[in-house]
């Protein structure tokens, strides 16, 4: 019976970044275990039957950035992975003003052309400089990246190759990531664009789940981090999981334990066990005991490095840096179950403009007075909603001819400075809900169930820092190089065999991967050299 | 939703086949009967009407414009006089071809572009970055709609209407009236035939419509669809880009891109040092030109007949010839002791029901691009990489007299 409790790796929690590391893991053959603290994995990508026959993604609610190589690595097809296209973006204006695209390139143009001919134009220009950009940033996404602060011959070796990379980029190309990292969403934009409603539709890509404004520096950073994703090849392009986010983490989960993994929920890890800096197991707040000589932490950096061991134990460089690493959720969620599907004055009867992004924030200034009251401490009395009516595009998720509407509202920030979140709940609900119903006249007889998530509620369910959806903001400084800190950016931690898998090492945030395949990678590969 | 052209209500009952397809976002019409070949020779036997609307249209206006033209254009604009009209090229920096165009000059400081795709963005930041002050450009891409009237009776019927289309020699142009109707007419067309080109104001269009369809009842006028007009095309030697060239603006690698020599139009730069125009991606087709630095040319394929029955008759088949058009790659090898050494690749392939054979737009390496050199042409017979002998000849394959014969005199 001891022997069971014996391990070669022990991946602590079972979100997606878990479930991906524990998949290469078990994969390569070592003997794995999952530990997650809840009732189900997936993380904050899980799907909820809280009202009969209604499935809520409770959290996150689209795909794009899942790395393809994953899919193949980890056969995630065999296992029942299925991204649903989205047919639509539709970005309500002012006053019956609305634009909606589609997959279409040249009806676009039409759509767009009705606000600019100039930015029906301009798009295409900037749409194909984005994918050359993401193009030649991929090796970065899909590499581990150098270690800045180390002297080791290699990791001098692939700084100084990194840098040649950007030096030999095209000029357009290296100068727009310069400007990406450098200016505002609003502020590129301002380059390309005269129709605010262009501007504001394609903005919003920069503030999702962080704490900058429209105009801010970062969101330019952040806007390009939601396009490196991809549907079918096609870059940018977002899609939805069959049965929500988390019909993909119930993928995940079946690879793990198709490649002899085990998973156990209601696990909830309590401590590292490590002596002499090195890690031999876990012990779960039940007091039970697991050992393993590969230890990988799927949480976030502030658990990972002061939670699940002791900060004393660690380095006062790297401590710092996990103080100073910023998560400051402003982002919070109100699910619906709907009777109908609601509707738009000159569109009416249209579901297909319901099936794919539904964006509410006609104006960059409508987004920047939503950050204004981020920035005063309160949650925006007038919210940016992307809202997805996941239920016209998968008919599983409701019963049939009901709906689903999962709205992501920004911004709603975790502190806040003259009340607490468990007294705003449900006004929260009540300004999003009022937000739809200027959009979607009637919107209010709809609603058969709503359901509130605030930062404080990520973070309490879901165990992220301050209800930050990425594990950390996606700002320059906290990302590839940086993240989570200057020199740990490699996976590996102070304590030998103490591995970070979560969304809070690089590439970062979304349903990405990418940090669980690297961290697994980066494993093997020590584990490989250990044994020579 | 797709839009529809002006003439999209005269069009659709028209439409033997309904099938339509998207150009630039607008109902078109591949082909009206189930023939196309049938349709093919209403331009090169009777008369042919079709309906390039869904290009798009600019016009450039104002003292400022003959210098915005001359910066963004690689062929000279001083060289299109008032009333005349010019195949002209813009480039980026490195030389690459943007876009190609049919521009009309209809007074000193007056132009009115054709283009595949929009531009009008491009120009107006050409024009900002030069600080001309004293130019407009107008999108007018859905104030008018353009009709190609072409054919061996496509002055019998427009003089009809007008007869001043009449005075117009190839690549002329004239504002005039069809009835009530203000229209721009050019001796233009993109069928290496007998033909004109009439712009039309929107609200005008049915009109228009009617009354060459009436004049044109005696000629078999037909209207034909974008499918017979590409097989025309490629007779008349017609770059067609998308399918023979890819804009330069749209790219990922040099690879995909071709300068103006590339495709053949060095003619465009005969003249070249008489001109001091500063224009965009002069001196990377100087350089070009200088050194010789093409990696290909453009050039038209014959193909062989009999190699060309041949193989499929080695197959066991016979060889396929009507209503034959392909916009697929194929590639070319070079004629040597090395099979299947790849050189190059056609872009267009035709079986041309005039010409009696099976012809093609090519890239050569320049040591092949001479006119008898023979090359092996890839093509798949039942489903197996075949090669075909073709010899290089100069483009246009067909070039008749009526094209560009003067239309008064004789009548």
């Amino acid at each position: 019976m001891s022997n069971s409790k014996n391990y070669d790796a022990i991946v602590i929690g079972g979100g997606h970044n878990g479930l991906v590391n524990a998949a290469y893991l078990a994969k390569a053959g070592l003997k794995t275990l999952v530990l997650e603290r809840r009732h189900l994995v997936g993380g904050a990508a899980i799907t909820e039957e809280l009202v009969p026959g209604f499935k809520f993604t409770t959290f996150s609610y689209a795909i794009s950035l899942m790395r393809p190589d994953i899919v193949q690595d980890l056969c995630l097809a065999d296992h029942g992975m299925l991204v649903l296209p989205l047919v639509n973006t539709f970005q309500p204006g002012f006053n019956g003003d609305y634009l909606l695209l589609g997959a279409d390139a040249d009806a676009n143009f039409h759509e767009m052309a009705r606000h600019s001919r100039e930015d029906a134009e301009s798009i295409r220009d900037l749409s194909h400089l984005i994918d050359r950009v993401c193009f030649a940033l991929k090796p970065l996404m899909d590499n581990i990246p150098p270690n800045a602060l180390s002297d080791d011959p290699a990791e001098l070796a692939a700084m100084a190759g990194l840098k040649d990379y950007m030096a030999g980029l095209e000029p357009d190309v290296r100068a727009m990531i310069d400007k990406f990292v450098n200016c505002s969403a609003a502020e590129i934009l301002e380059e390309y664009f005269e129709s605010d409603l262009v501007k504001a539709l394609i903005a919003s890509s920069g503030i999702i789940g962080s704490k900058v404004g429209p105009r801010s520096k970062g969101s330019g950073l952040v806007w390009l981090f939601h396009k490196m994703g991809e549907y079918d090849g096609v870059l940018g392009e977002w899609g939805f999981h069959k049965g929500g986010n988390g019909g993909f983490t119930e993928v995940l989960a079946k690879a793990v334990v198709a490649f002899g993994g085990t998973i156990l929920t209601d696990a909830d890890v309590d401590t590292v066990i490590y002596k002499d800096s090195v890690a031999t197991g876990v012990r779960l707040a039940s007091g039970e005991e697991y050992f393993a000589p590969t230890v990988v932490s799927a949480l976030d950096p502030r658990r990972t490095f002061t939670q699940l061991v002791s900060a004393d134990d660690l380095p006062d460089s790297l401590i710092e840096a996990i103080g100073k690493y910023k998560f400051q959720g402003t982002a919070a969620k109100v699910n619906f179950a709907l009777s109908d599907l609601p509707s738009f004055p000159g569109l009416e009867n249209r579901k297909d403009i319901f099936m794919g992004f539904t964006n509410l924030g006609p104006s960059i200034d409508y987004l920047e007075e939503a950050f204004a009251d981020c920035e005063a401490g309160r949650y925006s009395r007038k919210p940016f909603l992307d809202c997805c009516v996941q239920s016209t595009v998968d008919p599983d998720m409701t019963p049939p001819g009901k709906h689903i509407m999962s709205c992501f509202v920004m911004y709603a920030p975790y502190h806040l400075s003259e009340s607490d979140w468990d007294t705003e709940r449900e006004n929260l609900g009540d300004v999003v809900q009022a937000t739809i119903e200027e959009f979607f006249p009637g919107f209010g007889s709809l609603i058969l169930h709503r359901e509130i998530v605030t930062p404080l509620d990520i973070e309490r369910i879901v165990g992220l820092t301050e209800g930050n959806i990425f594990a950390g903001e996606l700002f320059a400084d906290q990302m590839f190089l940086n993240r989570p800190a200057p020199g740990w950016n490699q996976y590996r931690t102070p304590i030998s065999g103490y591995y970070q898998c979560g969304s809070g090492t690089h590439p970062g945030g979304c349903v990405i991967g990418g940090p669980g395949k690297l961290a697994a990678k980066q494993i093997l590969g020590d584990l490989k050299t250990q044994a020579e | 939703m797709p839009k529809m052209t002006a003439f999209h209500s005269r069009l659709e009952p028209l439409n033997e086949t309904k099938i339509w397809k998207n150009w630039s976002g607008f109902l078109v019409a591949p082909q009206y009967k189930y023939s196309l070949t049938n349709e093919y020779y209403a331009i090169r036997s009777s008369v042919s009407l079709l309906d390039t609307s869904p290009l798009f249209k600019y016009r450039i206006s104002g003292p400022d414009s003959v210098r915005l033209l001359e910066r963004i254009m690689s062929r000279d604009i001083n060289r299109c006089k008032v009333g005349g009209a010019q195949y002209t090229v813009w480039s980026d920096e490195k030389g690459f071809v943007i876009q190609d165009g049919v521009i009309l000059r209809t007074s000193e400081f007056e132009f009115y572009l054709t283009a595949g795709e929009p531009t009008l963005r491009y120009f107006k930041s050409i024009a900002r970055e030069m600080q001309l002050d004293e130019v407009t450009v107008d999108d007018i891409s859905e104030a008018y709609g353009i009709l190609a009237l072409q054919g061996p009776h496509a002055h019998n019927v427009i003089s009809q209407i007008t007869n001043d289309a009449t005075d117009l020699k190839y690549f002329e142009v004239v504002s005039t009236q069809m009835g009530e109707t203000e229209v721009i007419i050019s001796r233009t067309g993109y069928t290496g035939d007998l033909g004109y080109e009439i712009w039309v104001p929107q609200i005008n269009a049915i009109d228009l419509w009617d009354s060459l369809m009436n004049a044109g009842e005696g000629y078999n006028i037909a209207p034909i669809g974008t499918t017979a007009l590409k097989m025309a095309r490629v007779e008349a030697g017609l770059l067609l880009m998308g399918v023979d060239f890819e804009s330069s603006r749209f790219a990922w690698v040099d690879a995909q891109r071709e300068t103006a020599i590339e495709l053949g139009w060095s003619w465009m730069f005969r003249d070249l040092e008489k001109d001091g125009r500063d224009f965009i991606g002069r001196s990377a087709i100087e350089i070009e030109l200088k050194n010789k630095t093409s990696r290909w040319k453009t050039v038209g394929l014959e193909i062989d007949w009999h190699s060309y029955e041949a193989v499929h008759l080695e197959a066991g088949i016979l060889p396929p010839k009507s209503d034959l058009y392909r916009e697929t790659t194929m590639s070319i090898y070079r004629r040597s002791e090395t099979p299947w050494e790849y050189a190059g690749y056609a872009t267009s392939f035709l079986f041309s029901s005039l010409l009696r054979k099976p012809i093609a737009i090519a890239k050569l390496p320049l040591d092949l691009a001479i006119d008898g050199t023979e090359v092996d042409l890839e093509l798949s017979v039942i489903r197996k990489p075949v090669n075909v002998l073709a010899k290089v000849t100069s483009l246009p394959f067909f070039k008749p007299k009526r094209k560009t014969a003067p239309m008064g005199g004789g009548k």
